[in-house]
């Protein structure tokens, strides 16, 4: 088990190295040069053009400019946004835990409604009630998530009036942030009705980026429900006299989600693209609508050190999740 | 003089004729019309495939014919709506059902051009993974892993950055996107394939490896790469359609739905079909693809099947 965290561990590194360099060529193909997009299109003294060259290290061999790059980042110096001159780490740390927050909760969404959805599928397989659940988890896994969430505005923000357009809570309320989290901090400051604006600013983000992960797992959920329940060690339960619901719930299920966890925690690349449009539709201030943002300001650096960061994150969570199938299924891990 | 059969000859003659076995064609179409949900997809598929090729003709209108006296206008059965506008008019007097009718011939293009040019440089790459293993399979296979390590809207998102946004660089981002996936397929089921009696066989009878590759070994591993095939048209669909919303896809006018989407998104009260139905129309197409995809795997792959 360690040589085999070990080992997918190792592989990491060139992994991260060739993303590291990718974007570090990306950058040097984006058409405008970095020197014009900090001092603006007037003109510019060849002394003063020059000063900013070595400031910001072009005057250098390319291969000279790569390493001192990844010197940088392995002294987390993800370089610095032009457009507001703020460290690029400062600003993911500031803006990350409202996409984690985001994340959290499409998850918990998607799971929690996505594997009882799954189960009764299975269960009731080949009736009305497997075809509704199916049915709808195929249009879900259909949807243009960003028109879902046009669509959600529109029914419960314009017409009903029941939740808010935008944004993580109302301006109303103004307290320092502790962990974030806006749930957790809303509850901490004890103002009153801050959690309850920070619910309801969470609650259409949330179904609109939990509706493609929670199709995708009530879909494997039933099928890998389907395939144990065919399995013998459930015929015996059964035969044991065992009630439905412990055979269910507790032999097969328990087997089933195996697949079913890899599955989420494969989810979590998908949920950053997600993640993307969702922050854009509601303006949720988080890493999505930041990298939106750069690329309509001409950030560049702030795009290339936030998808190293979030490429960064995505590798690290695979990562786990490998490790974590290999503690479930003891199969996988004897077998390397 | 010919020799007349005895009748017994000639009755066991017919026995022993009876019609051929169903070919892999027609059994798979037996399976596949088996399942009425695909079947339904198939026909939807067939509809909006049909509306795309003969758009010019089936269209009312241009779709960026500019009816400037007639902006804003609701679909025909809303109150206040026009019967020489079905579905409506956009903010600036353009024919909904025509954008939408035009609309289509993109996105199934798009879909289209991704799965050719993804699956072929796929099939090859993956190829040349399983059949030269040292360097070559290790540089494509890391490359792939990086390639999927980068979440895949923000990858197209920051290709199409680079490259500049507009229709042909929307195809070219999200192709490589689902290069990978292609890859790893082909590669891990023709490591499979490589070892069975049959390669051998024609290794011993003198083929060389580019045949084998390609003639051999290939056509045994095309189940789950069409069934994946389905998978990257509806997904390519969402994905042009996501940065045509971002604004990063094509360009206006062009009718291309996500970007249809991103004009509309401010009149979001005043004119909601404006935003209704180009939704519904990506809603459609993907879910009929999706449906046709679900079909193929379980006609084409037992071991995938899902009930």
């Amino acid at each position: 088990m360690f040589s085999f965290i070990i080992r997918r561990v190792l592989l990491v590194i060139p992994t991260f190295l060739a993303i590291a360099f990718l974007t570090f060529v990306a950058i040097r193909l984006v058409p405008g040069d970095p020197v014009e997009a900090r001092t603006g299109e007037r003109g510019i003294s060849p002394e003063r053009l020059a000063h900013f060259r070595h400031e910001l290290g072009l005057d250098q061999p390319v291969w000279k400019q790569f390493l001192d790059y990844l010197w940088q980042i392995a002294h987390g110096d993800f370089g610095t946004s032009i457009s507001t001159q703020t460290p690029i780490l400062t600003e993911f740390t500031t803006l990350f835990p409202a996409t984690l927050e985001l994340a959290i909760c499409a998850m918990l969404f998607a799971t929690i409604l996505g594997i009882p959805a799954g189960v009764i599928a299975a269960t009731r397989r080949g009736t009305y009630i497997d075809y509704t659940l199916m049915g709808a988890a195929l249009t879900g896994f259909s949807m243009p998530i960003f028109w879902w969430g046009l669509l959600l505005i529109l029914f419960f923000s314009v017409d009903l009036g029941w939740t808010p357009v935008s944004g993580r809570i109302d301006l109303l309320y103004y307290f320092e942030p502790v962990t974030g989290f806006m749930l957790i901090d809303s509850w901490l400051s004890s103002e009153e009705g801050a959690f309850a604006s920070a619910v309801s600013h969470l609650i259409l983000p949330t179904i609109v980026l939990g509706t493609i992960p929670l199709a995708t797992i009530a879909r494997m959920t039933r099928s890998a429900m389907l395939e144990i329940l065919g399995e013998d060690y459930v015929r015996t339960a059964r035969a044991k006299g065992l009630s439905p619901f412990r055979v269910v719930g507790i032999h097969a299920l328990r087997n089933a989600l195996i697949p079913v966890v890899t599955v989420i925690g494969l989810q979590v690349g998908a949920l950053m693209a997600g993640a993307v449009l969702t922050e854009y539709i509601f303006s949720w201030p988080g890493i999505g609508s930041w990298l939106i943002e750069s690329i309509q300001r001409r950030d560049y650096p702030v795009l290339q050190g936030g998808i190293l960061l979030v490429s960064g994150i995505v590798i690290v969570i695979n990562i786990l999740v490998d490790l974590l199938y290999g503690v479930l299924n003891p199969r996988i891990r004897h077998a390397r | 003089m010919p020799v007349d059969r005895m009748p017994a000859e000639r009755t066991a003659a017919a026995i022993v004729e009876p019609k051929a076995p169903p070919g892999p064609f027609a059994s798979f179409f037996r399976d596949f019309s088996e399942n009425r949900a695909a079947l339904v997809g198939l026909i939807l598929l067939g509809l909006l495939t049909f509306v795309a090729i003969f758009a010019n003709f089936i269209a009312p209108y241009s779709p960026i014919e500019q009816f400037r006296e007639f902006t804003r206008i609701p679909p025909a059965w809303v109150e206040g709506g026009n019967r020489a506008f079905l579905l409506g008019t956009d903010e600036i007097g353009r024919d909904m059902l025509s954008r939408l009718i035009f609309g289509a011939r993109l996105s199934l293009f798009i879909g289209l051009s991704v799965v050719v040019a993804s699956m072929a440089v796929g099939i090859v790459l993956g190829l040349v993974a399983a059949f030269a293993p040292g360097w070559p399979s290790i540089v494509i296979m890391r490359a792939m892993d990086v390639i999927l390590s980068v979440p895949s809207l923000l990858l197209a998102i920051v290709i199409v950055a680079i490259i500049g946004p507009s229709l042909t660089n929307t195809i070219v981002a999200i192709t490589v996107v689902y290069l990978p996936y292609y890859v790893r397929l082909v590669r891990a089921s023709a490591m499979q394939e490589k070892t069975r009696d049959y390669v051998t066989a024609a290794r011993v009878g003198g083929a060389g490896t580019l045949r084998i590759m390609f003639k051999t070994v290939l056509p045994n591993c095309m189940a789950p790469i069409i069934v994946q095939a389905a998978l990257t048209i509806s997904n390519a669909i969402l994905e042009a359609a996501a940065l045509g919303f971002l604004g990063l896809g094509a360009q206006p006018p062009s009718p291309e739905w996500g970007a249809m989407l991103a004009s509309a998104r401010e009149f979001l009260q005043s004119a909601p079909w404006i935003v209704t139905s180009p939704g519904v129309a990506i809603l459609i197409t993907v879910l009929s693809i999706n449906l046709v995809g679900d079909g193929l795997r379980d006609a084409l792959d037992p071991k995938m099947r899902r009930s």
